[in-house]
């Protein structure tokens, strides 16, 4: 499904990752762990094309395709969903309005009839009551005056609605008590099948005991130094970063 | 930061601390203004006839000009018939050659001042050339910045020494004919001072004049040139205090600054001129015109003032963006107590691409001043991708004072960004209570609260100044409270 | 005298000026005599050139009998918008096409000239009382003309729920015109009113309207108003609006600026008493090589009043946009709130903004703000629409099109507010992909 080989990027003149490798096949849930600043979230923003990130060496290969010669759009057309670790508040523009347009473009895409407004209402009606969402926040405009974790659900309540195949949650646990947390999880569970593969991005082992992932990696300094199964999660969470860090020195 | 508890009244009236006069006898010219005075100024300075020549051309545009009327200052009229360009404090031969020969009561004048002129050499890394009236009379720290190979001198030495780098630099920044003031400057400036940094050098001090003035009735006309050859670097104080006199005296400075590729000026002001009393009688006006030049890529300007003092201040350091990646900052605070009254600012033109300016100006208003922030932020069609950011604020003290804004932006490319903001208020009382309430008396808090509102522009000076110039904010404010 | 005025004080002597009026008219036109028009050195006139209007000669005197087919008009009307209508066709008022039958108690509706004959009274109260002759020459001109027009009373303790509709329509006739409209709205004690000041080119004629709006507001008095300036693509528009305030009252005021070569809207509103509070949203949206120029002033003369202003630009083509903002608290006008703000999208490298935001500030209890912005589109919320698949171009559109809907969203009226918004995509790239996006 997804495979990063040797992949460089910089901000700026500042190079953040620098050499990584990453094979992601269908079905799987995969943990990036990584103390601040070792390049978890440029890799999620490299992923979906995030402007001012420039990719210097390396591959990304998607589903057969370069994944970096896309538009951030045509990525999320072909099925890359990133949650946001802070979505941004958009004035003006309808919550229901977005994802409405979001699920035509890619029923487009795929060469699938667009759905007219009786059916897309019955689709997120449904796909609500995976996260708990509240009905009123879905007509406001686009995370405008929600808390913290009304954001990161309404990232999930879309990820639900546009079931893409790969989803980078960046950081989705950051912000969220422990109710929110369960929400969040659940409704991430919920979406996990053969042929959807997630990353999840994380400071915390805490996600981890909610969402069980198949592979754990740790990243530092811009390159996955360690990985393993679950157990390195907890094992990280009990002796923090710094021992893998002088192994791999 | 603490001061004591006079009270108000005593403390509002509290003489001017640096106003004395000292007695010399000055070799002045008499007033008037027409091109014999010029000429007699040219040959007093022994100048070439290239500069005499440019100083007439300038004083035939000025002829043609009328006082600007736009800033927001109530102006008495000028008699510029009434002033006497040129005096210079009386020297022996060709002035002096080190300290000694300094006329010792020139040096008490320092001392008074609390500049004592003979310790400077030992005060770390200040290089000092004092302007008494218009002439250069000491110059310290020589021989450390010539190892250096910079040329730090007064604008006159420079004129023998160095006529080549003069002759290219010279109103090229602020043109002859730019404005009123400027080009009355540029007709009948007499000294100041004269700073080269050649390619890839970091001076290696800070760079201080402290300008004063003294004979009675004589407008002084300041002209200072900085230029920051490729690569180099510079850090230039300017500080002032002047004696206390009744009349309105005038001061028309002129400074220009280029910065070359690479290069990085950074220009820092304490201004704190006799402002008159509190009846509003006497003081400087202090018309001054100060602009770089960011001509080569990468170059960065970055103004630095503190303006306390003088009656009117006409004032607008700029910064012309014209090397890609160039950077103007311009950090400023302003107090205008009693009848004071001051319309300043500063200009950002943005030419180059990915240019970007900060302003950040902070006003405080007291009694019964008036003070104006007025700015212009210009991009320029060839500007893409062009930031600015301004933050002005006003802070009122007194309900008889006034505060001003009057920005002016103009976009022409639509990659620019420009960001706006400004604030007017007087001190929250919450603020205010909230610190009594911890113990601390009124004025202390006033002054604690007010030197938080400029710390953004303080934190911009260099360390020494910083000191002096939140002392010099608490004095100014004296009692503007209550 | 300058010959570009030439043929104003011509057309003056044609005039029909035997009123009680007349000597007011007289003094007007000597004073548009002495000063002219305003030159681009003057502070108020430094980004707008007046020449184009100076240069042409237009003709001041309306022949009337235009005709407008009554489809013209319901094409300009609102959708579902029960109101009263006051219909002026190239100047003139058309009684044809108003609806000023049976008006509610306490509302007096009428044109300008018929007002001159039946409430003289109120008339020389208030006339000429609000709007300026020295502070505008186009102002001056305005009163020197003055014939057609729309005359407003609402009496005390009266609330009129029809908003009242006043439509200038310009249309191609023999002459390049000039009109003059003048309307005064007078709003006694604890009243309420919505007034809609539509100026609409039907076609793409070239002609001159120089419009003066006065406004008082007696204690707790409240009106919305609305000003749409959709005059054709060859028209200039000065458009004044002058209001006094009263104790405790409140004036909402909308203009909305999408036609015109050369456009300037003035607004000036003086709280002369406490609790006074002034509302101004504005927008404005240029292309081709339109002038758009929208200066307001706020005069806080009393303490306790309250201002705030939001004005946005959307720029395109070879367009200029100039706003001007000016708010002044007088000497002990303590306890003052004034919040200004005034934010513009560049879309193209061709378009300019000159943006003045000013204070001037001579009381010390106060809090007051502004702001200024000039930029693009943010580019967080671009990356977050295409990361949810909306493609790149569609983006652009909606986020231009969410900027300029945060004014008009919370216009109360929901036919103006649908109207406007139709209006607006209408004016933006890529209309048709709006359109798609926002009909449900």
């Amino acid at each position: 499904m997804l495979k990063i080989e040797n992949l460089h990027a910089k901000i700026g003149n500042k190079e953040i990752l620098k050499g990584l490798n990453l094979s992601v096949n269908a079905g799987e849930v995969h943990a990036i762990m990584g103390p601040n600043g070792s390049g978890k979230s440029t890799l999620a923003n490299v992923l979906a094309g995030r402007n001012g990130y420039d990719v210097t060496k390396g591959t990304v290969e998607y589903e057969g395709k370069n994944l970096l010669e896309l538009a951030p759009e045509e990525r999320a057309w072909a099925g890359v969903f990133l949650a946001f670790q802070y979505p941004v508040e958009i004035p003006g523009v309808n919550n229901v309005y977005l994802l409405k347009a979001a699920v035509n473009a890619v029923r487009k895409y795929r060469g699938e009839p667009e759905l007219d407004a009786v059916e897309f209402l019955g689709l997120i009606k449904e796909k609500m009551k995976i996260v708990k969402m509240k009905e009123d926040l879905l007509n406001r405009s686009v995370n405008e005056g929600f808390s913290g974790g009304e954001k990161k659900r309404n990232e999930i309540f879309q990820m639900s609605v546009l079931e893409p195949k790969l989803a980078i949650l960046d950081e989705t646990d950051s912000g969220l008590d422990i109710d929110a947390l369960k929400i969040v999880s659940e409704g991430v569970n919920s979406l996990r099948n053969e042929e959807r593969s997630i990353i999840l991005v994380t400071h915390y082992q805490r996600l981890l005991d909610y969402i069980k992932p198949d592979h754990v990696h740790v990243l530092s300094n811009g390159k996955i130094i360690k990985s393993g199964g679950p157990d390195l999660a907890l094992e990280l969470e009990e002796k923090g970063y710094d021992w893998i860090k002088e192994e791999a020195a | 930061m603490s001061t004591n508890t006079e009270n108000m009244e005593d403390l509002v009236g509290k003489d001017y601390e640096h106003g004395f006069v000292t007695d010399i006898d000055a070799d002045t010219v008499a007033p008037g203004l027409n091109e014999e005075t010029i000429a007699f100024i040219s040959k007093k300075k022994e100048e070439p006839e290239w500069l005499l020549e440019w100083r007439l051309k300038a004083y035939r545009h000025w002829l043609t000009m009328e006082d600007p009327t736009w800033a927001h200052l109530d102006i008495e009229h000028i008699d510029y018939q009434a002033i006497s360009y040129y005096s210079a404090p009386k020297s022996k031969d060709d002035g002096p050659k080190s300290l000694d020969e300094v006329d010792p009561k020139l040096l008490e004048t320092y001392e008074k001042l609390g500049i004592p002129l003979q310790e400077q050499k030992f005060l770390a890394g200040v290089a000092v050339d004092a302007v008494f009236d218009s002439v250069s009379v000491a110059t310290t720290f020589k021989g450390k910045l010539a190892d250096a190979g910079v040329i730090f001198c007064s604008f006159s030495e420079a004129v023998k020494e160095h006529p080549e780098l003069v002759k290219k630099y010279l109103g090229t920044v602020v043109p002859a004919a730019d404005n009123f003031f400027g080009a009355l400057n540029s007709a009948v400036f007499t000294d100041g001072s004269f700073v080269y940094i050649p390619k890839g050098v970091r001076c290696p001090m800070e760079l201080s004049t402290y300008f004063r003035i003294n004979a009675s009735n004589t407008g002084q006309f300041e002209r200072t040139l900085i230029i920051a050859d490729e690569k180099s670097h510079v850090s230039y104080l300017e500080g002032c205090t002047a004696p206390m006199r009744d009349e309105n005296q005038l001061h028309a400075a002129v400074v220009e600054l280029v910065a070359l590729e690479d290069a990085e000026i950074k220009y820092s002001t304490v201004q704190n001129w006799y402002p008159g009393d509190e009846n509003g009688v006497g003081g400087i006006y202090n018309f001054v015109t100060k602009r770089a030049d960011c001509r080569g890529n990468n170059s960065k300007v970055s103004w630095t003032q503190v303006e306390t003092g003088s009656a009117i201040t006409w004032k607008y350091p700029s910064c012309i963006l014209k090397g890609d990646n160039s950077v103007g900052e311009f950090y400023s605070v302003a107090v205008t107590n009693n009848h004071q009254q001051a319309d300043t600012g500063t200009k950002m033109i943005h030419i180059g691409k990915n240019t970007s300016s900060t302003i950040i100006s902070k006003g405080i208003s007291a009694r019964h001043a008036q003070q104006s922030y007025r700015g212009l932020v210009k991009i320029s069609k060839s500007a893409e991708n062009a930031r600015n950011y301004t933050q002005c604020d006003s802070l009122l003290m007194g309900d008889k004072c006034g505060a001003h804004t009057f920005p002016y932006i103009e976009a022409k490319n639509s990659s620019a960004t420009v960001e706006h903001e400004a604030t007017t208020s007087k001190i929250g009382d919450d603020q205010l209570f909230y610190c009594m309430q911890r113990g601390i008396k009124e004025e202390d808090a006033v002054n604690m609260i007010v030197n938080g509102f400029c710390k953004e522009v303080f934190k911009e000076l260099p360390m020494e100044f910083a000191v002096e110039a939140q002392k010099l904010l608490g004095i100014t404010l004296e009692g503007a409270v209550g | 005298m300058s010959q570009d005025i030439q043929n104003y004080i011509s057309d003056f002597d044609q005039l029909k000026n035997d009123d009680w009026f007349a000597k007011n008219r007289q003094s007007a036109l000597n004073l548009f005599k002495d000063t002219g028009f305003p030159s681009s050195r003057l502070e108020n006139w430094k980004y707008t050139d007046v020449r184009p209007i100076k240069k042409k000669s237009f003709s001041n005197v309306t022949e009337a009998d235009v005709s407008v087919i009554a489809d013209e008009i319901n094409a300009i009307r609102f959708d579902g918008l029960d109101c009263i209508e006051v219909v002026f066709i190239n100047g003139v008022f058309s009684k044809e096409h108003s609806s000023l039958e049976e008006l509610d108690n306490g509302l007096v509706v009428e044109n300008m000239l018929d007002a001159l004959a039946n409430d003289k009274d109120l008339l020389a109260k208030h006339l000429t009382k609000y709007a300026d002759d020295k502070i505008s020459p186009f102002t001056a001109l305005n009163t020197a003309f003055i014939q057609n027009g729309t005359f407003i009373n609402v009496s005390a303790n009266t609330v009129i729920e029809k908003p009242i509709n006043i439509l200038y329509l310009s249309k191609e006739s023999n002459s390049a015109l000039a009109t003059h409209p003048r309307n005064l709205i007078v709003m006694g004690e604890n009243s309420e009113a919505t007034v809609i000041e539509s100026y609409i080119g039907l076609d793409d004629a070239n002609y001159f309207t120089n419009a003066v709006t006065e406004v008082s507001l007696s204690t707790n008095a409240i009106l919305k108003h609305y000003k749409i300036q959709q005059e054709s693509l060859n028209a200039y528009h000065i458009g004044n609006l002058n209001v006094m305030q009263g104790k405790d009252s409140k004036l909402e005021s909308h203009s909305i600026s999408l036609g015109g070569a050369l456009v300037r809207n003035d607004i000036h509103g003086q709280l002369a008493a406490e609790g006074a509070e002034i509302i101004m949203n504005g927008l404005y949206m240029t292309g081709d090589k339109q002038h758009v120029d929208n200066h307001t002033r706020v005069d806080h003369l009393k303490p306790r009043t309250l201002s705030t202003e939001n004005y946005r630009g959307v720029l395109n083509g070879k367009s200029r946009a100039v706003f001007n903002g000016k708010v002044i608290v007088h000497k002990d006008a303590q306890k003052i709130e004034a919040h200004q703000n005034n934010a513009n999208l560049l879309l193209s490298d061709d378009a300019e903004i000159d943006t003045k935001p000013e204070l001037e500030i001579y009381a010390d209890d106060v809090k007051c703000t502004h702001g200024a912005t000039v930029g693009q589109l943010d580019q967080n919320m671009l990356f977050y629409l295409r990361s949810r698949a909306i493609d790149e171009e569609t983006a652009r559109s909606l986020l231009t099109y969410a900027f300029a809907d945060e004014l008009i969203s919370n216009i109360s009226f929901a036919p103006i507010r649908n109207r406007l918004e139709r209006l607006v995509i209408g004016q933006l790239p890529d209309a048709a992909l709006i359109r798609e996006f926002t009909n449900e």
